[in-house]
């Protein structure tokens, strides 16, 4: 508890939650990239890379970035509405019944309970759980709204609103299924249909995962660790209004030239390229918002997590356009390029954002200073290092393999076989694992860093 | 703006603008039979099959190997004739995939005897040096569990009788257990000595694998 009564409880148990599935994630994470070249690692049914991949997505996905979003959530909806949450033990059972779930998950993908539908593979019980887990956050995000004690909402709730609207929705729609028994069931949806509603939820589930609620914590922790406001309150408005209407329309993107109908193909893939014009209202607005106070860059550490995050979102946001039309898809899709284009957003972005806003909060919480800023920067420049290297190599990974897939000998008959496009990306293998060695230990920093600052608490925790 | 200031009226409108988008490009196709066309050449899966395709997606195969062929002249000369919608009318879910780190597999089927999948899925790098793909020994050690083929494939509407599931498991089972399978060699060295008179994961997953992409054959005959 702290001024104004609000719970913070609730959200230190949430942000330490999320490091705890973060380290994890990354340590799958670490294992998977390991056996991309060393396949020998494969040692067990549930060490073997085809099972792993659904432990990494859905721990870091849902376990790490899901846990950061509660937490932050529950931190700005307390100080955004000058209000404390309304319904503290419902906040504090979601927070159990989280991390039961999140547990519960990893056990069964390990396991190999797996609907094999992308970001949505746990199976029939634990999706319910997932829903009433969602009902119960939206309960105290509501409670909290209304009971507010500032007029206007700052934009940072709405994407809050949007997001636990949004996801209730591409959730449940997605995850309808037919059960067989307890740890078995089948999509209600069958071929090119399955196939269209899952891209629906698995572009929308990043974007209303990966981007939006990340944005709410850009637009309300930026401003607070600079002392600056935002640049622009309209440019936010059409930004916000903008990426909710768009963002919907693309996820046949992830389908070109499949037999997906061609127009469902040719409609997401002008939407993406409009999509571009809202996410770069928000870098636009990061940006000028440090207008003639770029001397914080240096003076103040948390302002380059911020900009770093924000610059490689507006990369993201171009090249998922990019990547998605169809000439270029047919070059890109299915190769590493695309696992390099993900991982700018979750190890550029996604980390950069929930790094500062962490830095930001936590110590604010646990009434303290940070435990080391000199720790903070050297993350900093560990995970930006790691993540670059480790997306370049990925990148250059796939233009080579999609080349080689395309070469024909001067008859018109394949110039490499398979396997020799396979061989040929040990080397970016073995970049990419060092690559994600250095962004580990920059976590590792991270975790131990604020694991002190909470250690310090006491010191000054009747201030 | 009034709507800041009223969060409930913001949250339905924020739900009806996600929904425009929804709407036009998923729940409308839904209902369009030109979305996911039906063909009398393609056939469900059988009792056997399918139970190859429950363990092809427990061991998230669908990771490592997409099954669509894109009209390219690359990629139809590397796999053969590109995927048409008609082919996944029973498939629930889809498998279509989102990386190639092995080779598209929507055209396996017949491409190899049985005996190369029991060889290769044993020991990829035993056949293959440098593959990466994980060895899947294991499942030659499993005894298949048909106790739910029946419910599995009632629930997905394939129209078969219980008799009839019994039917396909047991003529499945006569052919990969007969002297006169042509692929018994190498059956035998990866079933260990007490299944090899029944039906195991690996004999299931071989046969999905085998079913895959035939049907599509005898459709564009007919064109």
């Amino acid at each position: 508890m702290s001024e104004a009564g609000y719970n913070y409880r609730i959200v230190r148990g949430f942000a330490f939650s999320a490091l705890f599935w973060l380290v994890i994630g990354l340590v799958v994470g670490l294992w998977m990239a390991f056996e991309m070249f060393y396949p020998v690692l494969n040692l067990t049914p549930w060490l073997s890379f085809g099972r792993l991949r659904v432990v990494h997505t859905n721990g870091l996905g849902l376990g790490f970035s899901l846990a950061a979003i509660f937490a932050t959530s529950y931190y700005m909806l307390q100080r955004l509405n000058r209000v404390a949450i309304p319904f503290p033990r419902l906040a504090q059972a979601h927070l159990y019944l989280f991390n039961t779930a999140i547990a519960l998950a990893a056990i069964s993908l390990f396991a190999g309970m797996n609907t094999t539908k992308e970001y949505a593979e746990l199976e029939w019980p634990l999706d319910i759980g997932v829903v009433i887990l969602w009902v119960m956050f939206a309960i105290n995000v509501f409670g909290t709204l209304i009971k507010r004690k500032e007029k206007q909402m700052y934009i940072s709730l709405w994407y809050i609103i949007a997001m636990t609207v949004a996801i209730a929705i591409l959730y449940i729609v997605n995850n309808l299924e037919i059960p067989v028994n307890l740890f078995k069931s089948y999509s209600i949806y069958a071929g090119a249909n399955d196939a269209n509603v899952e891209w629906w939820y698995g572009h929308n589930i990043v974007g209303f995962i990966f981007t939006v609620p990340i944005l709410a914590m850009f637009y309300y922790f930026l401003p607070k660790a600079t002392g600056l406001p935002i640049y622009s309150h309209r440019l936010s408005i059409v930004s916000f209004w903008a990426l909710n209407f768009a963002y919907l329309w693309t996820g046949a993107h992830h389908l070109m030239l499949t037999p997906l109908p061609e127009w469902i193909q040719t409609v997401a893939m002008a939407f993406s390229i409009f999509l571009i014009a809202p996410s770069w209202g928000s870098v636009v607005n990061g940006y000028y918002t440090l207008q003639g106070n770029w001397d914080q860059m240096r003076s103040n550490y948390l302002v380059k997590f911020f900009i770093a995050g924000i610059t490689f979102y507006g990369l993201q946001t171009i090249q998922g356009p990019l990547q998605g039309l169809r000439t270029l898809s047919a070059f890109f899709h299915y190769t590493d390029w695309v696992v390099g284009h993900v991982h700018m957003g979750t190890m550029g972005w996604v980390t950069m954002v929930v790094a500062a806003s962490f830095y930001y909060m936590i110590p604010h919480i646990t009434n303290t200073e940070l435990y080391s800023i000199k720790l903070a920067n050297i993350q900093f420049w560990l995970t930006l290092f790691g993540q670059v290297i480790w997306t370049t190599a990925m990148w250059i990974a796939g233009i080579q393999q999609g080349a080689m897939w395309k070469a024909t000998n001067p008859d018109g008959s394949l110039m490499y076989n398979f396997l020799d496009t396979v061989a040929s990306l040990y080397p970016f293998y073995k970049l990419r694992f060092a690559a994600g060695l250095i962004f580990f230990i920059g976590i590792l920093i991270f975790v131990w860093n604020l694991v002190m600052t909470v250690r310090k608490q006491p010191k000054r925790a009747e201030a | 703006m009034g709507i800041t200031s009223k969060p409930v009226v913001f949250a339905v409108l924020s739900a009806a603008v996600i929904l425009i988008g929804t709407t036009a490009t998923v729940f409308i196709p839904l209902f369009m039979p030109s979305t996911q066309p039906v063909s009398a050449y393609i056939k469900p899966y059988t009792a056997v099959e399918q139970e190859g395709r429950d363990i092809y997606m427990r061991e998230g195969c669908n990771n490592c190997h997409t099954q669509t062929v894109r009209p390219l002249r690359t990629e139809v000369l590397r796999y053969g004739e590109y995927s048409k919608p008609e082919e996944f009318a029973y498939d629930r879910p889809f498998l279509w995939g989102s990386r190639r780190t092995g080779p598209d597999l929507n055209r396996v089927g017949g491409k190899y005897p049985d005996s190369w999948h029991y060889t290769h899925l044993m020991s990829p790098q035993g056949m293959f040096e440098k593959s990466n793909m994980p060895p899947y020994a294991w499942l030659a050690k499993n005894k298949l569990d048909t106790s739910y083929s029946y419910k599995k494939t009632s629930t997905l509407g394939y129209g078969y009788s219980e008799s009839d599931v019994e039917q396909q498991i047991g003529k499945y089972q006569a052919t990969v257990t007969s002297e006169t399978y042509p692929s018994k060699v190498s059956r035998d060295k990866v079933t260990p000595p007490e299944l090899r008179k029944e039906l195991t994961e690996m004999d299931a997953l071989i046969a999905y694998l085998q079913k895959l992409g035939r049907d599509v054959k005898q459709m564009e005959a007919q064109k």
